[in-house]
């Protein structure tokens, strides 16, 4: 029976790697990659649902009978687009804290926000 | 209907602060300004006398801020008693205060008139109040408005006792006080004064014991132990302060407010039967005693009196908490002798500041030589806080004795005595050293010194004659405060 | 303009002025859309609100698709409710940043800063308008993205990192909501608020809607500042630009609370939110123990929009315990605090933006001796002070007074005590600043300052007078609160 869930197994792995990377990785570029993966998994999750047994990718055509579900793709897209204005926003924000502390490490900004 | 009359008594104090502020510059317009306001304040109390005193219980409704519990007004006899009281004192300390500030050279006293005013406002609202939560809101913009009031001399040790005052006032009444309200809501569904009590046959007489200690020490305007060190940290306020609001207007507010809860509240049929008033009866004598052995040992003059307030105080809740007539008679009377003895004496210690610079008791030898009028109208205090004729602390203090000996708590009669003994061991001697001892040879560059200011001793002569007047007048006094208790 | 189209036009009208903001590029022309559009949200939420009182729920389908294949906007008294208040508040914000934001924010930046907070305001605006659970979460996105923007603007660099942290734990608790959602999706279909109450009725015990459940849960927690959960709120309030911070503290936060609500009640329903999963008691230990820590931690902040951040933990705290209290008193207490605090702590804010405007520091230690110097904001803060401890005539004291009447009528004295307990503890961090501010004197060498300009005063002062006149006349705030804990409790969806 696990065989056939696989997707829900991708789900998982990708989601825990992205959460552990998030937390555990001290460079701010490479959390962000970490939040994406987690986006990611999500994504997966939401499609892999919609693949109907025996059905074709949702674009009307003639002869064929049934489809896969065309609404997890339609609300995927739109939270790609979320996440990509996210990456963008986040990214931007990296880029300002570079200038700003002369690096992207989070424990050297921690050291150097302590310091009055 | 004079019903309507009752919210102007509120606002004519607060009427007074603008015209207070805008006449800055002036100092005697200013003082004018305060001055009429009291007048007029006193007046218009007096005109509901009749009124009261025949029965009549004017009313009047403000808002009503949550569904059922409205803010209102209403004068019955222990409120109107409060009032008369406060109003009246308003003008003699204004007049006191006249004397003091300006003989003692303060600073900021345009904004010690303009709080002034609030707090009387306040103390006015809280005497009318026609329920829980109207008295609440008075009580607690008493203490704020009298903050800024005990903080006056900006020093740190004035900051230190402005946080200890506000600090315990606010937690007793927040912690303790707001959650015994609104436990009485929960349980009755009503926070209205009503005649005989609203709490019959809500709850049983465990709960009732918990729930009236909860009023007792969350009034900690009442300064039951342990909640009373705000009275002492007081101190720390202008003279005028200390005797205004320590001898008369929050304190007072305070056990007014715990006679309120046992007569309109509990009831003093309920507290007799339940026994609910059984556990603070001990914690009220431990007070008197307590705060009584305390003040011996206080050799700053405004010190002592604050210990003995605290101690005076703790009368009048025992009268509450003894659950008979003639101890709720004896307790209400007190508000007004102890109120009239007591400005006396902190009128006299402000006067001694002003005029010989002196604080501590050691120091007082003989200056009744040189200040006869200040040291005998504080003899006379001095008597009526021991509870002797020809003063008004001996009437409240004679129904309190009849109180106690009806209900045969003789624990309390015991109180009643020991403390009327120590009284009497922490002020005679006052009394004897600065009449019968020499004063000290003079410091080198040390002037002699008279009598304080004229307005000073004026103010304090006036209410050492009502001390002996409610002696020989008591009816004036005890007429509204039967009324209380179904005209005994 | 019709009436009918109200309900879109509420989240159209600042979505299309955001890019008119930035096609205008002077900051003076887009401060003036800003202001006509929230305006005119206010008027909207005002008239939806009534419309909503008079004649019941509203339902506009968008573009005409009827529910539940269209999206749908669902209107009841909770939602208009809260649509109300971030209104009020973003009008009297916007009409606050035209003089505090010509200081805070560099001028190059004034369209841009207008165009995200029109963005923020029509992202809460459709958080809480709309009756679609992908749309929500759509709607949070715009949001979060535009406070994000908004709070980087901030003239400290740790605004930057507070901005980065806000945005990481924002987006994973986003994305908890999104899970949710998909997981809803699966199990019924369908995307429709009411249309997914429907169907998932007797499903009880079905693990994905326990999952569901949970992802809701936890991630509405984290947008919430719910304790443990609040890491992100100090440092965002503290390093954002006053204005920034006075719009968040006073709407975000609510916003969450109204989406716990609406899952809670509306979705998921009472029985299998609170009788089944022991959701209550786990909400009732996380908002005692957050008020508690909160309002100790808040003793020890020397920057006082710091302090006021944890303030902010501590009192979410109480509107969640209201929640858990699970009854009607608990419920009305939690929804009049909602409003209640979002006026006080904005006031608050505003009154330390007037502070920061003239010393450009908000600590302590720059506070002291100002109350003379600057008398008519500090007593606008003392007023909001009061309101925070909950002194009779401010709007405090009410919803002190039914969260401690709610915790009686459970007889869970321990809670009572604990709301009292926070309530001193505001004390000592109000009377912190209250004596820094009136009994200490100026800094050695310090410049004197003046009084703030009327175009802070004024709106901060509105907000105060607010915060007294709904501690009198609580009809709207207490009445509609009252009747909407009824409506939820009744099974009303």
């Amino acid at each position: 029976m696990a065989a056939e869930h696989y997707n829900y197994w991708v789900v998982v792995i990708l989601m825990m790697a992205g959460f552990y990377v998030v937390i555990r990785a001290r460079n701010l570029v490479k959390k962000i990659v970490g939040l994406n993966i987690f986006q990611t998994s999500v994504f997966i999750l939401y499609i892999s649902i919609g693949k109907v047994a025996g059905g074709s990718a949702p674009i009307l055509a003639p002869g064929i009978t049934t489809y896969s579900n065309p609404l997890p793709h339609v609300l995927i897209l739109t939270a790609i687009v979320v996440g990509v204005a996210t990456t963008a926003l986040g990214l931007a924000l990296v880029v300002r804290i570079h200038e700003a502390y002369g690096t992207v490490d989070d424990e050297e900004i921690q050291t150097q926000d302590a310091d009055p | 209907m004079s019903g309507a009359l009752l919210p102007w008594l509120v606002a004519l104090p607060l009427l007074a602060v603008p015209a207070i502020v805008a006449l800055d510059r002036w100092p005697n317009a200013r003082e004018a300004a305060s001055l009429l306001a009291g007048l007029l304040l006193f007046a218009l109390v007096v005109t509901l006398w009749p009124e009261v005193s025949s029965g009549a219980r004017p009313a009047w409704t403000l808002v009503e801020p949550l569904p059922g519990i409205a803010l209102a007004l209403r004068a019955e006899p222990l409120g109107l008693l409060l009032a008369l009281v406060a109003s009246l004192l308003w003008v003699v300390t204004t007049v006191y205060a006249i004397g003091y500030m300006r003989g003692h050279h303060e600073q900021n006293q345009t904004r010690f008139y303009a709080f002034f005013a609030i707090a009387i406002a306040s103390t006015m609202g809280a005497a009318f109040a026609a329920n829980l939560v109207t008295l609440f809101v008075f009580y607690e913009i008493l203490t704020l408005s009298t903050f800024p009031l005990v903080t006056h001399a900006g020093t740190d040790a004035a900051r230190r006792g402005g946080r200890t005052y506000l600090g315990l006032l606010m937690a007793t009444s927040i912690g303790l006080l707001l959650l015994a309200i609104v436990w009485t809501w929960q349980l009755t569904g009503t926070t209205e004064f009503t005649p005989g009590g609203i709490l019959a046959g809500h709850a049983g007489p465990g709960t009732l014991g918990v729930l009236y200690a909860l009023f007792l020490f969350g009034i900690g305007k009442a300064a039951l132990m342990p909640f009373h060190r705000w009275l002492p940290a007081a101190m720390v306020a202008p003279t005028p302060v200390s005797a205004l609001l320590h001898a008369v207007a929050v304190v007072k507010v305070g056990v007014f407010s715990v006679l309120k809860v046992s007569v309109y509240v509990f009831g003093l049929d309920l507290l007799s039967v339940s026994g609910a008033s059984t556990l603070m009866t001990y914690v009220a004598g431990a007070t008197v005693l307590i705060a009584s052995l305390v003040a011996l040992r206080q050799d700053n003059l405004k010190r002592r009196l604050a210990y003995s307030t605290v101690s005076q105080l703790g009368y009048v809740v025992l009268g509450a908490t003894l659950a008979t007539a003639w101890g709720t008679v004896g307790g209400g009377a007190h508000i007004a002798m102890h109120a009239f003895g007591k400005i006396t004496l902190f009128f006299c210690a402000g006067a001694i500041l002003v005029a010989a610079h002196k604080t501590e008791v050691s120091q007082l030898d003989g200056i009744g030589r040189r200040m006869p009028w200040t040291l005998g109208a504080f003899a006379v205090g001095t008597l009526s806080m021991i509870g002797l004729p020809p003063a008004a602390g001996f009437v409240s203090k004679w129904y309190l004795l009849l109180g106690s000996l009806a209900t045969e708590h003789y624990v309390v009669v015991a109180v009643l005595v020991a403390s009327t003994l120590l009284n009497a061991a922490y002020f005679l001697p006052i009394v004897y050293a600065a009449f019968f001892r020499a004063p000290p040879p003079p410091a080198p560059g040390e002037h002699a010194h008279g009598e304080a200011p004229l307005a000073m001793v004026a103010a304090l002569l006036f209410t050492a004659g009502l001390t002996l007047a409610m002696f020989f007048y008591p009816d004036l006094v005890l007429r509204l405060v039967r009324q209380l208790v179904g005209g005994a | 303009m019709t009436g009918s189209d109200l309900p879109v036009l509420l989240v159209i009208v600042p979505l299309l002025a955001a890019p008119l903001c930035l096609v205008l590029r002077r900051g003076g022309a887009a401060w003036a859309v800003a202001l006509a559009s929230s305006g005119y949200c206010l008027y909207a939420a005002y008239t939806l609100l009534g419309t909503v009182r008079a004649g019941g729920t509203l339902d506009y389908a968008m573009g005409g698709w009827p529910a539940p294949w269209g999206i749908a906007y669902r209107i009841d008294l909770l939602n208009a409710y809260v649509l109300l208040l971030v209104a009020a508040i973003a009008a009297v914000v916007v009409l606050y940043a035209r003089v505090s934001a010509a200081v805070e924010i560099p001028r190059h930046q004034h369209a841009r800063f207008y165009a995200a907070l029109l963005l923020c305001l029509a992202g809460m605006l459709g958080i809480t308008i709309t009756g679609d659970a992908f749309n929500l979460f759509v709607f949070l996105e715009i949001s979060s993205l535009s406070s994000y923007a908004l709070i980087s603007l901030g003239r400290d660099r740790r605004a930057l990192t507070a901005s980065y942290q806000y945005l990481i734990m924002g987006t994973l608790g986003a994305t908890f909501i999104l899970i949710g959602v998909g997981l809803l999706y699966m199990l019924t279909g369908t995307l429709n608020m009411v249309d997914i109450a429907g169907r998932i009725q007797g499903l009880a015990g079905n693990r994905t809607l326990l999952a569901a459940f949970a992802f809701l849960v936890a991630g509405i927690g984290l947008k919430l500042a719910l304790f443990p959960l609040h890491l992100w709120l100090p440092n965002a309030y503290a390093y954002a630009p006053s204005v920034v911070t006075a719009l968040l503290a006073g709407t975000a936060t609510k916003v969450a609370v109204y989406v716990l609500l609406r899952f809670l009640y509306t979705v998921f329903g009472y029985d299998l939110a609170f009788a089944d999963a022991f959701l209550h008691y786990l909400l009732a230990a996380l908002a005692v123990v957050g008020l508690l820590v909160a309002s100790t931690v808040a003793i020890f902040q020397d920057d006082v929009k710091r302090m006021l951040a944890y303030s902010s933990v501590a009192q979410i705290g109480y509107t969640v315990l209201g929640i858990s209290l699970l009854n009607q008193t608990g419920l009305t207490a939690a929804l009049v605090h909602l409003f209640n605090h979002g006026l006080m702590k904005t006031a608050l804010f505003l009154a330390l933006g007037c502070v920061f405007y003239r010393l450009g520091s908000v600590c302590l230690d720059d506070l002291r001796g100002l109350g003379r110097q600057m008398p008519w904001t500090l007593a606008a803060f003392v007023a909001g002070g009061l309101s925070l401890i909950g002194v009779p005539l401010t709007v405090g004291f009410i919803s002190k007074w039914y969260l401690v009447l709610a915790a009686l009528e459970l007889g869970w004295w321990p809670v009572a005590v604990v709301v009292l307990g926070g309530s001193l503890l505001s004390v000592i961090y109000i009377g912190r600043v209250v004596e820094v501010a009136y009994m200490q004197p100026r800094p050695a060498g310090a410049e004197r300052v003046r009084e703030a300009p009327l175009g802070l005063l004024l709106p901060t002062w509105a907000l105060v007078a607010a915060t007294f006149w709904f501690g009198i006349d609580t009809g709207l705030t207490l009445g509609t609160a009252g009747e909407i804990a009824g409506q939820l409790f009744g099974g009303g969806r």
